[in-house]
């Protein structure tokens, strides 16, 4: 692995060149294939992607819970000057809940259903020393309250079942902001939830992001909760990062024709109107076009896209896209 | 005469009795009284809980309603035998939510399309066949993929097979229970479109049920909104988008994430306290319902 370079002086977060493959019977698949890209301080950074674009793998490569027979292959992952992948598993679990926290999709597999909420995010200040087990019950009911849950002294006994999947979803955002992380990584943290719930959870995120001053990786399939969240928005498609700029720029001119063709897919915008659908589906990983992945799909392909992947390339301030119409000399 | 007539829907589940408990009813759908007229999309949307889903499974039978009247054509649907039920079912049909549970895995995708039929007893084998192969066509599936199984289909594509197997027996009433909400972004688009021309093509008319707003919004002409087992506010979807009157209508609107970064957030909270949920619906303006 080579010596990596910090080339944002104010990313929190670096990832650099990361690769993840799945090893399995038909080869080696590569789930994240080639993914750069910085979370800088105080910034929410959306990561959004369709099922099987790698959004996902990447949160756990992050967190270095990728499980076989996945494995990291290549890249660094710098987070405060140190470069995750080269640290001793032991170190790693001093930063995984502390520093890094991670909330998922489904707060009821997130949760044990035997333990209490209180047990939970007192466990998380114990195991990393934040509290001594007569104040962590006290700090839980603080937590609880701070994410909004009504009578904390009480919640603070209740079983996760007891909870409605909008409560659990705090519970675990409680869980999550515990031992004061400053990079917090949500994967699809509103997904399950009712829309009204969402949209609940979404301001609770965002204020918690304000009061804690963390910096939010966000993982989603849906652009309307990127666009109201993200400062920066990067697009994965096929494992790969297509497009990634300032959430604005990406919103009113997006330049790959995979991130329009997502916007154009969006419902409501012409009432009774076909839709611009994206043709075909995303391509599977075994069987990925030797170009660029999305040019079997793409409306605006051109020769060259069926040669190999197109590299990044700079596409204004603060902007990069992967697309052979982008790049300097092609038409 | 309208397609559907619900009046005074009721459906109540009991739980089942535990230790000491006694049963205590619990009313999923609570008086619905609503008309979906030819050719239109009326659409039903709510959270979940708001007994959206029950009140389409009532208006085809799929469950029996507690109390209330359905009418499909002026027929009252309740006072069917079996065997005019069946009969009616040939043109009310459903569409499900999740691709992957609705279709039996081990039957062939020709088997799944050709059963309804197979159980009606329409046509001969080759009439059949032949029917099974342009409904791929229509739906726009690659007849060479006919002795596939489900799970050699994506999810958009399982969803097309569930639509063509809806449409194999011309029904005119087709229950489309969230039929895109477990698809993603870019395959849901095509499905929304497919649902679009067939009822141009076909002249169907669909009662959609969704928790989507922005896909209630596109694809129907009418609307309804569900809490706790009643509707809040029917009207057609232009006036319930623009003007919306229940509480609850307008905390659920500014709900829906927009997808663009620049447009203004005003968050409405609903305070369920703050209504009578027993508040019967009036005539806000025409055509336009609210309870309030």
């Amino acid at each position: 692995m080579s010596q990596p370079v910090i080339t944002q002086p104010d990313a929190l977060l670096e990832v650099q060149r990361l690769t993840t493959a799945f090893d399995v019977a038909e080869g080696s698949l590569l789930a994240v294939d080639d993914v750069s890209f910085g979370v800088r301080r105080s910034e929410t950074l959306g990561l959004v992607g369709e099922s099987g674009s790698g959004k996902s793998v990447t949160a756990l490569s992050i967190m270095r819970l990728v499980q076989p027979p996945g494995r990291v292959t290549r890249g660094a992952i710098i987070f405060k000057g140190r470069n995750l992948l080269a640290l001793a598993e032991r170190e790693m679990q001093r930063i995984r809940g502390a520093e890094i926290a991670l909330i998922l999709q489904e707060p009821m597999t997130a949760l044990n259903p035997v333990f209490t909420i209180g047990d939970q995010i007192a466990e998380t200040l114990l195991v990393h020393g934040r509290a001594t087990r007569a104040r962590a019950r006290a700090r839980a009911v603080d937590l609880l309250a701070a994410v909004r849950i009504p009578q904390p002294e009480r919640r603070v006994r209740d079983y996760p079942h007891q909870l409605s999947g909008g409560m659990r979803q705090r519970a675990l955002i409680a869980m999550a902001l515990a031992c004061r992380p400053s990079l917090v990584i949500a994967d699809e943290p509103t997904t399950a939830l009712d829309v009204t719930i969402q949209a609940q959870i979404m301001d609770l995120l965002m204020e918690m992001k304000r009061e804690f001053d963390l910096s939010l990786l966000l993982i989603t399939h849906d652009l309307g909760v990127v666009a109201g969240a993200a400062d920066r928005v990067a697009v994965m498609y096929a494992g790969r990062i297509v497009e990634m700029g300032p959430a604005r720029a990406i919103f009113r001119a997006p330049l790959h024709p995979y991130t329009r063709g997502l916007l154009a897919s969006i419902p409501g915008q012409a009432p009774g109107r076909r839709l611009r659908a994206i043709e075909g589906t995303v391509p599977s990983l075994t069987a990925l076009p030797k170009g660029c992945a999305f040019g079997p799909r793409c409306p605006d392909r051109v020769p060259a896209c069926e040669t190999e992947p197109p590299a990044a390339t700079v596409a204004g301030p603060d902007r990069e896209v992967r697309c052979y119409r982008r790049q300097p000399g092609h038409p | 005469m309208p397609l559907v007539e619900v009046r005074g829907l009721v459906k109540e589940f009991t739980r089942p009795r535990w230790l000491w408990r006694r049963d205590v009813p619990v009313r999923a759908v609570d008086g619905v009284s609503f008309v979906v007229e030819e050719g239109e999309t009326f659409g039903l949307v709510g959270e979940s809980g708001s007994g959206k889903t029950t009140t389409g499974r009532c208006v085809l039978r799929l469950i029996e309603p507690t109390s209330g009247e359905i009418r499909f054509r002026g027929e009252d649907v309740r006072a069917c035998s079996r065997q005019r039920l069946r009969e009616l079912r040939r043109h009310m049909q459903i569409v499900f939510q999740d691709p992957f549970a609705s279709l039996n895995p081990r039957l062939r995708a020709r088997t799944i399309v050709e059963e309804p039929l197979t159980i009606h007893k329409i046509g001969t084998r080759e009439e059949r066949r032949a029917r099974v192969a342009e409904l791929f066509r229509v739906v726009g599936l690659d007849p060479a993929h006919l002795e596939r199984y489900p799970h050699e289909f994506s999810g958009g594509q399982r969803q097309r097979i569930g639509l063509a197997r809806a449409l194999a027996l011309h029904p005119s009433l087709v229950v489309a229970d969230e039929p895109v909400s477990a698809l993603d972004v870019s395959v849901q688009a095509q499905v929304v479109n497919l649902l679009l021309d067939l009822q141009q093509q076909l002249k169907l008319t669909y009662l959609f049920i969704a928790h989507d707003l922005r896909l209630v919004e596109h694809v129907c002409t009418r609307v309804a909104v569900m809490y706790r087992g009643r509707i809040v506010e029917m009207a057609p979807t232009a006036a319930l988008f623009d003007q919306p009157r229940h509480p609850y209508t307008r905390a659920l609107l500014s709900a829906i994430p927009v997808p663009d970064p620049e447009a203004p957030r005003l968050r409405i909270e609903f305070d369920a306290s703050a209504v009578n949920l027993k508040t019967p619906l009036g005539e806000v303006s025409p055509g336009h319902f609210a309870a309030l």
